[in-house]
């Protein structure tokens, strides 16, 4: 190898993880079994966003019985539970701790460019040579805020869910929480709980129940085989893999949190926002339909659940099927603020995530800056990545969908190694 | 999704609409479309405007017609009402472009369609336009659409129907979110 860089050279091997999280480390247990040569690099520690970039009270939409890796599953008493952040990265830190992962910590990937043959992938700690790559550097690096956030004037504090941990760091007065997925509707409890005052900006969600005929959504989910959905079974897979997390917390009490229970509660709605003029926020009025859309949609997974429980050998689960009240909507939803009121003190952007990948020198990015690829295979030989939703299937970003991803897609390594030899351009269905 | 096509006929081609959905992925040039539309004074309150060429799909393109247009403000306005009043015709568009998504989303969905009819309601305090009170707005309070639907279909599955109509709809979306406006005078 070549010594005339000025990083010396890490190391050479067959295939190099990007990313040491649940996707990763699976990748690298099925790698494992398959006696195939590889390192995981991880900017941080194992489990890093887990640790560093999620809020205090945030805990996992899954419950712990959900909570399962290749070959290492929860194993604490409450099956019915959800980890928070230090029980998750606990659980990652074990599962790395348990599969001997070879992970590199501490080492930040800063370019990765095709070489012949394979990859270089250069590091803040020198410089690697991969035949195959793996990304796993997770879908929700980077908050995504709409371009309409420039509007907003100085005076108003911009956040994040990636800079929020708890309302104590918010100024006094009225906070505008945007997006309604899990994230903006957790933010919009917690912060409204603590004394100031919230408008929730409602687009396009999901509604779910937490527990529907006495089980975890997720068990239904689960039996129906809603979260097994190949995505090459989809309609349009373009449109599944943008749609939002469903409206779910994790909490003792099991609590549903939609958008009924956050007016309960005070918070106002509104619509989606549309733009900033003139020092004023002005909401969509579309929010009744965004309201119609999710509660026919939720009802419509009910149906599904509800027919899987006449048609299977349970029978009736003794409790009887049950439909949800629709989403209340003010007779004048909210159409817009005056920021020079003072009203509003801050905006928290909970609009969503996307991946980092600024150190990415494969021309394998669409033009909105995603990766191409089919379930997983890109269009770059060897390269494939991992834990974005709906990947290969509808659980494919959640802790227990990367089992299976990680044995697809290692199949898929191994067939690109061995085959390799033969052809440099090679490319096979998974 | 269920595809029944060849039992159903809304009259809609779902096909073309779904195969330049694919080849505009691919284009997206293609699919940037400029609207036209132009207008001449016609006396009092009295416009004529006419609708004949657009943009799009990379070129010139030409209606099968012109289409004409005539808007005027009705007798207790003082106007003559030679045509609708202007802030129908937005009805219009609305209705137009709310039914034209039903008959589609039906088409894809396997659903045959009887009638279709909407009734639309809009309403406005004139305190705005005269310049009576400066907090009342000038245009719509709310907009208010009613549907009659006579169709093979559940009532949860026509719910959706319109539901989607709306989430896909150009001029629902014009009418409830901001659209910058760029007006230009010159002189003749």
């Amino acid at each position: 190898m070549s010594r005339t860089t000025t990083l010396a050279a890490a190391g050479s091997v067959d295939v190099l993880i990007i990313g040491a999280g649940h996707s990763g480390l699976a990748m690298s247990r099925f790698l494992a079994e398959r006696c195939i040569d590889h390192v995981l690099l991880e900017r941080g520690e194992v489990a890093n966003s887990w640790k560093t970039e999620r809020w205090d009270s945030l805990r996992l939409l899954t419950p712990n019985w959900q909570s399962r890796l290749p070959g290492f599953r929860y194993s604490g008493p409450d099956m019915d539970g959800y980890m928070n952040m230090c029980e998750v990265v606990d659980f990652i830190q074990g599962y790395a701790a348990f599969t001997r992962a070879p992970v590199r910590t501490g080492t930040t990937v800063t370019s990765v460019q095709p070489l012949e043959g394979g990859y270089r992938v250069v590091t803040d700690r020198g410089e690697w040579r991969a035949r195959a790559l793996v990304i796993a550097s997770g879908a929700f690096n980077v908050p995504s805020v709409p371009d309409v956030g420039r509007g907003l004037p100085g005076n108003v504090t911009q956040l994040t869910p990636r800079d929020y941990r708890n309302p104590a760091q918010l100024r006094d007065g009225g906070v505008l929480v945007v997006g309604a997925s899990a994230s903006g509707l957790q933010l919009a409890a917690e912060i409204h709980a603590s004394g100031r005052p919230v408008t929730l900006a409602v687009g396009e969600h999901v509604r779910m129940p937490r527990v529907y005929r006495g089980r975890d959504i997720q068990h239904w989910m689960h039996v129906t085989g809603l979260l097994d959905e190949r995505y090459d079974r989809v309609d349009d897979i373009r449109r599944a893999r943008g749609v939002p997390s469903p409206q779910l917390v994790g909490s003792d009490d099991r609590r549903t949190l939609d958008l009924n229970a956050l007016s309960a509660q005070g918070v106002r709605l509104s619509g989606r926002l549309a733009g900033i003029r003139d020092g004023r926020l002005q909401f969509s009025g579309s929010l009744r339909n965004v309201c119609k859309l999710a509660d026919l949609k939720m009802d419509r997974m009910l149906d599904t659940i509800d027919e899987w429980i006449s048609a299977s050998a349970a029978g009736e689960c003794g409790h009887p099927a049950q439909r949800f009240e629709p989403t209340r909507v003010s007779d004048s939803p909210c159409l817009g603020l005056d920021l020079n009121s003072g009203e509003i003190s801050t905006v928290l952007w909970a609009t969503g995530f996307r991946p980092d990948y600024s150190w990415l020198e494969v021309p394998v990015l669409d033009r909105r800056g995603q990766i191409r690829h089919d379930g997983g295979v890109t269009e770059s030989p060897g390269m494939v990545v991992m834990g974005l939703p709906y990947l290969r299937r509808r659980k494919s970003s959640f802790i227990h969908g990367a089992e299976d991803d990680a044995r697809d897609l290692s199949r898929y390594l191994a067939r690109y190694l061995h085959l390799r030899a033969g052809s440099p351009h090679i490319r096979m269905a998974v | 999704m269920h595809t029944q096509e060849n039992m159903i006929d809304n009259g809609v081609n779902v096909q073309a609409l779904l195969g330049a959905r694919e080849a505009l992925t691919e284009a997206p040039e293609a699919a940037r479309f400029m609207w036209r539309a132009s207008s001449e004074w016609a006396g009092g309150t009295h416009t004529r405007s006419t609708v004949d060429k657009f943009f799009g799909l990379g070129e010139e393109q030409t209606h099968r017609q012109a289409f004409q247009y005539d808007t005027d403000h009705p007798e207790v306005f003082a106007s003559r009402d030679l045509g609708a009043t202007p802030v129908e015709v937005v009805l219009v568009g609305l209705a137009g472009c709310l039914t034209a998504g039903v008959a589609a989303v039906a088409q894809n969905r396997g659903i045959q369609l009887r009638s279709v009819k909407a009734t639309l309601e809009a309403g406005m305090d004139l305190y705005g336009i005269l310049g009576i009170d400066s907090n009342v707005r000038n245009g719509f309070e709310s907009v208010k659409v009613h549907f009659e639907i006579d169709a093979d279909a559940s009532e949860q599955d026509i719910e959706a129907l319109v539901a989607q109509s709306q989430k896909r709809s150009a001029v629902f979306d014009i009418i409830s979110n901001p659209t910058d406006v760029h007006v230009i005078a010159e002189k003749r």
